[in-house]
């Protein structure tokens, strides 16, 4: 990774949401805020450039190591580019149990891509990750902060053409069983 | 009828407003307590109550709070873990979705015994839907006076805030959760110094899990006696479970501690038995990391006691015969479910949430990963699954976490109970691949333990 100066924004509204996170911690302590500042900014471009790492790194006075660092340990940040809605898909367990393997197989047939592989659009990434906490409503997945829980291949269907014709809603926050 | 403590408005219309859980006599616990009752007699409540951690490691919740220091003029911090990351587990979610202000409630008590002023729920970055449902009970409870400055009159101030996680299993450790909240990655830290010495920013810290935190609420309303009389022995109150796999009712479920496997499983009050007629073949009774039982230690423990779902009765013959309560994390699988398969699906998962501090688990969880992969494909020898043994006793007790453990303990019950079905794997390699082994027998288990 390296660093360069180009300009990028915040936008007003996502400043102000970063700025009332800031403020849930006390005086100097503000690194705290840095988990959910890389989720705000992570919803918003997409993904985690280096140049976004940057500004938030100046915004919370740290080092940008200290971004890098975080951003490449936790599996919810991409510091790559993706496909605007990620079809994350649970394959621990009681999902596997429950024919997680079907779920992404038909996935990939239905776009065309392999598990880690973006649609030539832009539009689709197909990740498998491990456990989100929904083990008794399995399968399911995860696209941006929405659970789709008891999927069946008919359900797949609906929601990617859902989403594609509205991407941005995958960051509705809604739980679709 | 189970007593509920929990759960027992969940389906109450708009439980999850202000309005309707006050209603409901939400609250009361916060003016019983800034009213009536001091910091120590909130800590001698949860003592008498018997409460254990529900998080997993059971230790019991009052003695935790009687170790926190308090340094004259040093802030401390009550955190609520909310990472709920362990296979099988999604109770915390249910609670926190469905009657966000019992965890409030909880939080404003629990901080008030422990004399702590700000306070933080630390959730999973996958529940950020959570954390906004969270976010809104918080901002009703300011609203109406419950947070903030000078309580009730009472000269206690309070604030509370959620911070999501982001993808780590690890951060459900607790002073890897710490380190997060810190704003750095995961690295669980060396004990001692323990939290309640030097935690969060390196003040005196308590870190609880949800269900917990949510128990403090009937303990304080109905006195720590009366939560005492549910259960069984040390076993005290009420635990919520989640049920998932191949049974009928999954979901979760608040049960009396003290209940029988036997009806947790087969009433229709609960799971209401296993799927399709099939019959069962295996239990994970308290989330991924605790050992697996096969079909014939699940009821009934080796001594031919009814097993109950108690911290005890389900640890019952240590780890030769018996298993956890852990988390609660209760993942059912029936007849044609593969253990070798299931194995290496966990290794999978413990491989990838590994942190990488220590060589043991680093290394250690990748190699069970492709060992269990190979057997699992049809190219594994019988080397390899003493192989697989001697990796697991060389990661358990070598770590600085207890992850290490949790990656190794489920690999050794599977194989301690189901060496059959692995070696059925390396003798049978093409049939491996297209059917399932089924039950195991219980007679190569009397071999080995006789």
């Amino acid at each position: 990774m390296t660093s360069t100066e180009k300009n990028i924004e915040f936008p007003q509204s996502i400043l102000d949401e970063c700025n009332r996170v800031i403020q849930l911690f006390p005086e100097g302590k503000q690194k705290s805020a840095l988990l959910r500042i890389l989720h705000i900014a992570q919803a918003h471009f997409g993904w985690l450039s280096v140049e976004v790492m940057d500004y938030i790194a100046r915004m919370l006075h740290i080092q940008p190591i200290e971004v890098y660092e975080v951003a490449t340990f936790y599996s919810m940040y991409d510091t790559k580019k993706t496909g605007k809605v990620k079809l994350e898909v649970c394959q621990t367990g009681p999902c596997m149990i429950e024919g997680a393997e079907r779920i992404i197989t038909h996935i990939e047939k239905r776009l065309g891509i392999k598990v880690g592989e973006t649609t030539k659009d832009g539009i689709f990434t197909l990740k498998g990750v491990e456990c989100l906490g929904a083990c008794g409503y399995a399968p399911m997945l995860q696209a941006g902060e929405n659970f789709h829980e008891h999927l069946t291949e008919e359900k797949v269907d609906a929601l990617i053409d859902e989403y594609r014709a509205n991407p941005t809603a995958n960051y509705m926050g809604m739980i679709n069983d | 009828m189970t007593k509920k403590l929990l759960l027992e408005n969940v389906h109450i219309e708009g439980i999850n407003s202000y309005d309707v859980y006050r209603k409901n006599g939400g609250y009361s616990a916060v003016e019983k307590a800034l009213k009536k009752m001091s910091p120590d007699d909130i800590v001698e409540e949860v003592k008498k109550s018997g409460l254990r951690g529900r998080g997993g490691a059971g230790f019991p919740t009052g003695m935790k709070w009687s170790f926190l220091a308090k340094p004259e003029g040093v802030p401390r911090h009550l955190l609520c873990n909310a990472d709920e990351s362990e296979p099988g587990t999604f109770k915390d979610r249910y609670l926190m979705e469905k009657i966000p202000h019992l965890l409030i409630e909880g939080m404003i008590l629990s901080s008030f015994a422990l004399g702590a002023n700000q306070s933080y729920i630390y959730i999973r970055g996958e529940y950020m839907f959570v954390l906004r449902i969270l976010e809104k009970a918080i901002a009703e409870a300011y609203a109406n006076g419950w947070l903030g400055k000078n309580i009730l009159g009472s000269g206690f101030d309070l604030d509370l805030s959620v911070t999501p996680g982001a993808g780590a299993y690890i951060c459900g450790e607790e002073t890897a959760l710490i380190e997060s909240l810190e704003g750095n990655r995961g690295n669980p830290r060396m004990k001692p110094p323990f939290p309640a010495v030097q935690g969060l920013w390196q003040r005196p810290t308590v870190v609880n899990n949800v269900e917990t935190i949510a128990a403090v609420v009937p303990i304080v309303n109905n006195g720590g006696d009366e939560y005492a009389k549910i259960g069984i022995g040390r076993s005290t109150g009420t635990k919520l479970i989640s049920a998932s796999g191949n049974i009928n009712n999954p979901g979760v479920y608040e049960i009396e501690l003290g209940l029988s496997v036997e009806e947790f499983i087969y009433s229709e009050e609960y799971c209401g038995g296993i799927k399709n007629g099939k019959k069962i073949k295996a239990c994970v009774p308290g989330g991924s990391s605790v050992p697996i039982l096969p079909h014939f230690l699940i009821t009934k423990t080796a001594e031919s006691n009814d097993r109950l779902m108690t911290y005890e009765s389900l640890a019952e013959g240590g780890f030769a015969t018996g298993s956890m309560l852990g988390s609660g994390g209760f993942i059912v699988y029936d007849e044609d479910q593969c253990i070798v398969r299931n194995t290496w699906n966990f290794s999978r998962f413990y491989h990838h949430e590994s942190c990488g501090q220590c060589s043991p688990c680093r290394e250690g969880t990748g190699w069970m990963e492709k060992v269990l992969h190979r057997l699992e494909n049809g190219r594994g020898t019988m080397e390899d699954i003493d192989l697989l043994w001697d990796i697991q006793g060389n990661i358990e007790g070598n770590t600085i976490c207890p992850l290490g453990d949790a990656a190794a303990w489920p690999v050794a019950a599977a194989i301690r109970h189901f060496r059959e079905e692995f070696e059925w794997h390396v003798t049978n390699p093409n049939e491996a691949t297209k059917r399932n082994y089924g039950l195991i027998s219980e007679k190569v288990f009397e071999k080995v333990n006789a």
